[in-house]
């Protein structure tokens, strides 16, 4: 049987959620820069030191624009994600006068194609 | 079960010491010893009475015990107590004759070894100063005189020889602590060099220049201060050969006791065997404990009961299988089920319990005891004049109340062969004397010491025979083993070479100290 493993790329558009005085997106990241990135157990590759999404609130905005936990973004409207600190991604993703964020996630999938098609 | 310990066997001296009044009534009841049996029957409480008053409370001398009176009788099935009254009376002649014909014969070998080495000692010692004064006593007149050099001389051979004094004062003059069986390879060797050394200068000079009459004094007395140094470089071959080369640790050696295994490790240089034995001896005085025979009867009982257990039967007929016989045996006693390992461990638990409940009450008596006791003051003096006693007369004041504590705890952990009256009553003294605490004076009494620590009577190791493959002037080797035997027992002794060491070192450099930190962060957006 086969393994194949491939990562496809997404664009999702989150409406932030007002919530008192601060503007809420529903999920969670890690990663950047300055952290360790061989602690990240999403990355497949344990030098990446990309942003990535480590939680989803559940009914929250992200999820409902279709954010999965795993995704790596790599966009924020329109500003790069992959070599930057965990505190300015933190800022790029708050900015208080956006109440919409684009953002560019890669996907990975894993598809046993072979297999599947043997057993069904 | 505990309350019946209590009311165990008693020596009716006591009614003389301790203020017990209920001892004393015992007095008219048993006139006969009751045999106990083996440790296991608790329930049984059992007198002894002995009559008179006089007799050491702990006594254990040896003429009682050749009586027949065995102090062990209580620790003994009757099966066994008879055999080891027929064996220490055995072993006691064995000794008495060993002793006898020990202190005779190899006195000769020792001295004639002693009276050679002296001799020429003396011998080598005067030459010097002889050849200086064999020409002046023969020839004088016709010796040119002795110029300053040649003074100068005079005073470095008196200092040299002065030196050479002190050093063979030092270095030989000891007291022999020990009678080996084969010569000293190294001093032999020495002697003969010594003497060979001497032998030649003396054969020179008797030819060179007595024969003719040489007229150089100078000259003479040169030859003399060389014979002087090179008596010093001897005596520095002799330091190195005897005392250093074995100072640095290249063996390590493994001592075990045969009968209970007790075992220890020791470091040892290039020794021969029998050097090696007698450091292995010095030290077992000192860090074995004691071997106690009466600890060894249970394992022996044990072993006992169990070859009793099985019979052989020949059915077939009346062929000698002696061999098959034996192989059946040992096949049923594999397959028999026995409970020996549970009689064995409740038995040892039991006498865990026993033995520390009996310290307890032990130490608790002895501090009562200590407590009576009050080192006078000089302010004191005038305020109780009247109860002023030396230390051997406090210790007989309180000893009474410990006594029969200390004595059941002796008998318990089988020691009271160890201890008479008089060296208790002796150490309580020494022990007030020096202000120790009760915990001090018990120290001696509640583990087993070393053999150093107890009466030579008792030390059951005094003959010590070597046994060995190899010959025991040769030196250690890895692998080499060899017995160490006595009467009783024996201590088997395992040489090992220390391992050669590898060491290789890295070079840390301070500046490389430096640390990142290392975080995971999670922020919610």
């Amino acid at each position: 049987s086969y393994v194949i493993s491939f990562s496809f790329q997404q664009r999702i558009e989150i409406h932030k959620l007002r919530q008192g005085d601060n503007l809420i997106l529903g999920f969670s990241i890690g990663g950047g820069i300055d952290q360790d990135p061989t602690q990240n157990p999403f990355s497949e590759d344990k030098t990446d030191k990309g942003i990535y999404v480590t939680r989803v609130t559940e009914g929250g905005p992200a999820e409902v624009a279709g954010l999965q936990i795993g995704d790596k973004i790599m966009q924020v409207n329109g500003w790069d994600m992959t070599m930057v600190t965990h505190d300015q991604a933190r800022k790029r993703l708050t900015k208080r006068n956006e109440e919409v964020v684009r953002l560019l996630v890669t996907r990975q999938s894993l598809q046993k194609a072979v297999q599947q098609s043997m057993m069904s | 079960m505990s309350a019946t310990m209590d009311t165990e066997s008693t020596y009716s001296g006591y009614s003389h010491y301790s203020g017990h009044s209920k001892k004393a009534h015992r007095q008219g009841r048993d006139r006969h010893k009751s045999p106990r049996s083996k440790d296991g029957s608790r329930s049984e409480k059992s007198v002894t009475i002995q009559t008179p008053p006089a007799e050491p409370l702990l006594g254990n001398d040896a003429s009682r015990a050749e009586e027949g009176q065995d102090d062990n009788w209580g620790e003994t099935t009757t099966a066994i107590t008879g055999t080891s009254e027929h064996s220490i009376s055995q072993e006691d002649i064995a000794r008495i004759s060993k002793d006898l014909e020990d202190s005779v014969g190899l006195d000769c070998k020792r001295y004639l070894g002693l009276t050679v080495a002296a001799v020429l000692g003396l011998l080598v010692f005067l030459t010097p100063i002889a050849f200086i004064l064999l020409p002046q006593i023969l020839w004088r007149d016709d010796l040119e005189p002795c110029g300053t050099v040649c003074e100068g001389l005079f005073i470095s051979v008196a200092f040299k020889l002065l030196i050479l004094l002190i050093g063979t004062w030092a270095l030989f003059f000891r007291q022999p602590k020990a009678d080996l069986p084969r010569v000293f390879v190294f001093r032999a060797l020495l002697l003969v060099l010594i003497f060979l050394f001497v032998f030649s200068y003396w054969l020179f000079y008797g030819v060179r220049i007595l024969d003719s009459k040489d007229t150089n004094y100078q000259g003479i007395v040169q030859y003399a201060v060389s014979l002087v140094d090179a008596l010093l470089f001897i005596h520095y071959l002799a330091i190195v050969l005897l005392e250093l080369r074995q100072l640095q640790p290249m063996f390590t050696v493994k001592v075990v006791r045969s009968t209970d295994g007790e075992s220890r490790y020791y470091s040892l240089g290039h020794l021969s065997i029998q050097r090696a034995a007698l450091v292995v001896l010095e030290n077992y005085y000192r860090d074995f404990t004691v071997y106690n025979p009466a600890l060894l009867t249970a394992s022996k009982s044990r072993a006992a009961k169990h070859m009793a257990g099985l019979k052989v039967y020949n059915v077939d007929g009346p062929g000698n299988n002696a061999s098959g016989q034996s192989r059946a045996m040992i096949a049923a006693a594999a397959r028999r089920r026995d409970s020996s390992h549970n009689e064995l461990y409740y038995e040892e638990a039991d006498h865990e319990r026993r033995v520390r409940k009996r310290r307890a009450r032990l130490v608790v008596a002895v501090e009562e005891a200590f407590t009576h006791i009050k080192r006078l003051q000089a302010e004191e003096q005038q305020k109780a004049p009247g109860e002023m006693m030396d230390p051997r007369e406090a210790a007989q004041a309180i000893f009474p109340s410990m006594a029969r504590a200390l004595q059941k705890y002796l008998r318990t952990t089988r020691q009271q062969q160890y201890h008479s009256m008089e060296s208790i009553l002796q150490h309580l003294s020494f022990c007030i004397t020096n202000n120790m605490t009760p915990k001090a004076f018990l120290e001696r009494y509640l583990n087993p010491g070393p053999t150093l620590q107890y009466d030579r009577e008792r030390w059951f190791s005094k003959q010590w025979t070597l046994v060995s493959e190899e010959a025991v002037t040769s030196g250690l080797q890895d692998g080499i083993v060899f017995v160490l035997k006595c009467l009783d027992f024996s201590l088997v002794v395992n040489v090992k070479k220390i391992p050669f060491i590898k060491l290789s070192e890295e070079f840390i450099d301070p500046k490389s100290h430096k640390f990142v930190l290392r975080l995971q962060s999670e922020t919610s957006v």
